[in-house]
């Protein structure tokens, strides 16, 4: 296994007790520097895997390596070189944010005047600055986030592991998470292990794309490469008037296969992509039909999650927590049992500030 | 970006747990009142209810109140039981626990860190006892450096008591399930030479039950400084239990540790 910043996984297997398989007998190679987005609904496996690659849940079978060193036989290495925020930001609601930073950086062996420096860096990084002597407790959602990343990095690692960072987050402090992670690979080289039930985050963010599904994963490659597998670009025209239907139809299916459409709108799935688009709207020009409305719709990562496992992402974790009893109670912290909904609304003002 | 992390010595982990425990503690005033106040309260019940008891020919005391002041030392100390295992239950809890797990932090100094704040409990707790006995009219009959010794046998209790709180904490990951061990303890108090010496409870079966208590022998160690002097059996029995105690709870505790923490 290579000894650098990535990540290797190997037929990793973690069974719990009277359940299924969580993780089954996954295997997926993060480069170095690389954001590695898995993507997955609840129950699906992700949060297993993290546990297992920061060494906090042994595997049950299967092998895996973080930054070269092995995952059972050398876990303390691993959490040398790992920065880990898991899902549920986990602090004490006693301590400040500054008082935070000091007891995590001088139990990763920092000197005091290392957890001063780095820890107000840290912390006016992500906006916490002022905030800092306050105690956490009285904290919003985004800012206990925020924290938690910057506790993540406080010891400088090389690889960050990121657990449904933004889920709860309303869409701002989504945003300047998102640039933050970016900014960790793009500009410091940090490798970022990211999961998420979001499509749009993990379409955005990540490099590559691994999709997980009943602990399995069912296609990995880059967001474009995952979309360009499903296939080709829909086309969606609204008729100006309602009685030219029909001949909208028999224009637009020289370009492409009809699919079916209600409202009186006709769509096509087009034959060579979206090169045929100028095409298309020529043909209907000089057909002399107008249109109220004229949609490209490009696949997106919920078709391939679609077509690959024969159902939507969105609810799909529901219908999965309710069949299996993955025995995630031994994880000691529990996964949200709602589908990939939207973020639950915010205090505006922490809003506003990030 | 290069990782710093480093594995600090075992003395520096616990120090910075320990900071963390006392600063916690020092912020829950929930924590620190009633441990200080219940056990005054029950000693001023007892001593002003139960004064006629030092009228039992071959009762050791002229002054139930100094007979009287052991008991607040061990029932604070119990306070350390609940104490010590709920902060424990609660980062398991909250998933705090996972990120210390995280860093290179040891066993051994989130043990002795966790105890950090329940000693400090206990040491607020001593001053206070001996202050307002001394005050009500009672005496140390083994003077300046007995209280020295009162101090430091009560915080070795309190220890020992929160070493199986600590047990219970980490076993169950429930705060509820520690707070249950509290009434257990509480039996345990009564069922000891608490409120009369051994060798004048009248009834057998409750000399015999106070005679295999090891509460008997912590109470007994505590309130020979105070009404005795010096009496070096029963100051081996109450360092000795209090030792075998502790021994036993961090025993239990690492255990229980190694079972709760399961990084590889």
């Amino acid at each position: 296994m290579e000894s650098s910043n990535g990540i290797e996984v190997e037929g990793l297997v973690r069974e719990f007790k009277n359940g299924p398989r969580a993780v089954d007998g996954i295997d997926l190679r993060v480069r170095p520097g690389e954001i590695y987005g898995f993507l997955g609904p609840n129950g699906a496996g992700k949060s297993t895997t993290v546990h297992m690659l920061t060494t906090l849940l042994p595997p049950t079978a299967g092998r895996a390596s973080v930054a070269g060193y092995d995952i059972v036989r050398e876990g303390a290495a691993v959490r040398d070189v790992i920065g880990v925020a898991l899902q549920d930001a986990a602090l004490d609601l006693l301590l400040t944010g500054r008082e935070h930073m000091k007891l995590q950086g001088g139990l990763h062996g920092l000197s005091p005047g290392e957890i001063k420096q780095r820890g107000d860096e840290l912390l006016a990084r992500v906006g916490l600055a002022e905030a800092a002597d306050r105690r956490v407790g009285g904290y919003s959602g985004g800012m206990k986030r925020r924290l938690d990343l910057a506790l993540a990095l406080v010891h400088s690692p090389r690889i960050l592991f990121l657990d449904e960072p933004t889920t709860g987050l309303d869409v701002q402090s989504r945003a300047a998470l998102w640039d933050e992670v970016s900014g960790l690979a793009r500009r410091e080289g940090v490798t970022v292990f990211l999961t998420t039930q979001y499509l749009e985050e993990a379409d955005s963010l990540a490099d590559r794309v691994g999709i997980i599904h009943r602990g399995s994963i069912v296609a990995e490659g880059t967001p474009a490469a995952l979309k360009a597998q499903i296939g080709r670009p829909t086309l969606e025209a609204v008729p100006a008037e309602a009685d030219q239907v029909e001949r909208l139809e028999g224009i637009l299916s020289r370009f492409g296969d009809p699919l079916p459409v209600s409202n009186g709108s006709v769509a096509i799935r087009l034959s060579d992509g979206t090169e045929e688009l100028a095409d298309v709207v020529r043909g209907l020009d000089g057909e002399g039909i107008k249109v109220a409305d004229l949609q490209l719709h490009a696949p997106s990562l919920d078709d391939v999650f679609l077509a690959k496992t024969g159902r939507s992402l969105e609810g799909a974790g529901d219908e999965q927590v309710a069949e299996e009893d993955t025995g995630e109670e031994h994880l000691q912290r529990h996964q949200p049992i709602s589908g990939a909904s939207a973020p639950s609304p915010e205090d505006p003002a922490e809003a506003a500030r990030s | 970006m290069s990782a710093r992390s480093t594995t600090p010595a075992l003395r520096t982990q616990a120090r910075y747990l320990a900071w963390r425990s006392v600063v916690r503690t020092m912020r829950q005033p929930i924590v620190i009142v009633p441990p200080l106040v219940f056990p005054l309260f029950l000693l001023a019940i007892n001593a002003s209810g139960l004064g006629a008891a030092t009228n039992i020919p071959d009762f050791p005391t002229s002054s139930y109140l100094a007979f009287a002041l052991a008991f607040p030392f061990m029932q604070g100390s119990i306070f350390a039981t609940n104490t010590a295992g709920t902060n424990v239950a609660q980062d398991i809890g909250s998933g705090f626990f996972n990120r210390l797990a995280l860093t290179p932090m040891s066993g051994p100094s989130l043990l002795v860190g966790q105890l950090t704040g329940v000693l400090l409990i206990g040491m607020l707790q001593a001053v206070a006892f001996l202050g307002a006995g001394l005050a009500a009219g009672a005496s140390l009959q083994s003077g300046v450096l007995g209280a020295v010794v009162l101090f430091a046998l009560s915080l070795s209790i309190a220890a020992a008591f929160g070493a199986i709180g600590l047990f219970a904490g980490l076993r169950t990951g429930s705060a509820e399930a520690v707070q249950g061990l509290f009434p257990l303890m509480f039996i345990l108090l009564f069922l000891s030479s608490a409120a009369l010496p051994r060798d004048l409870i009248a009834s057998d079966w409750f000399q015999t039950v106070a005679t295999i208590n090891p509460v008997s022998y912590l109470i007994e160690g505590l309130r020979s400084l105070i009404i005795t002097g010096w009496d070096a059996e029963a100051l081996a029995l109450g360092f000795g239990v209090a030792f075998a105690i502790f021994a036993i709870g961090l025993w239990a505790s690492t255990l229980a540790l190694r079972q709760r923490m399961v990084r590889t």
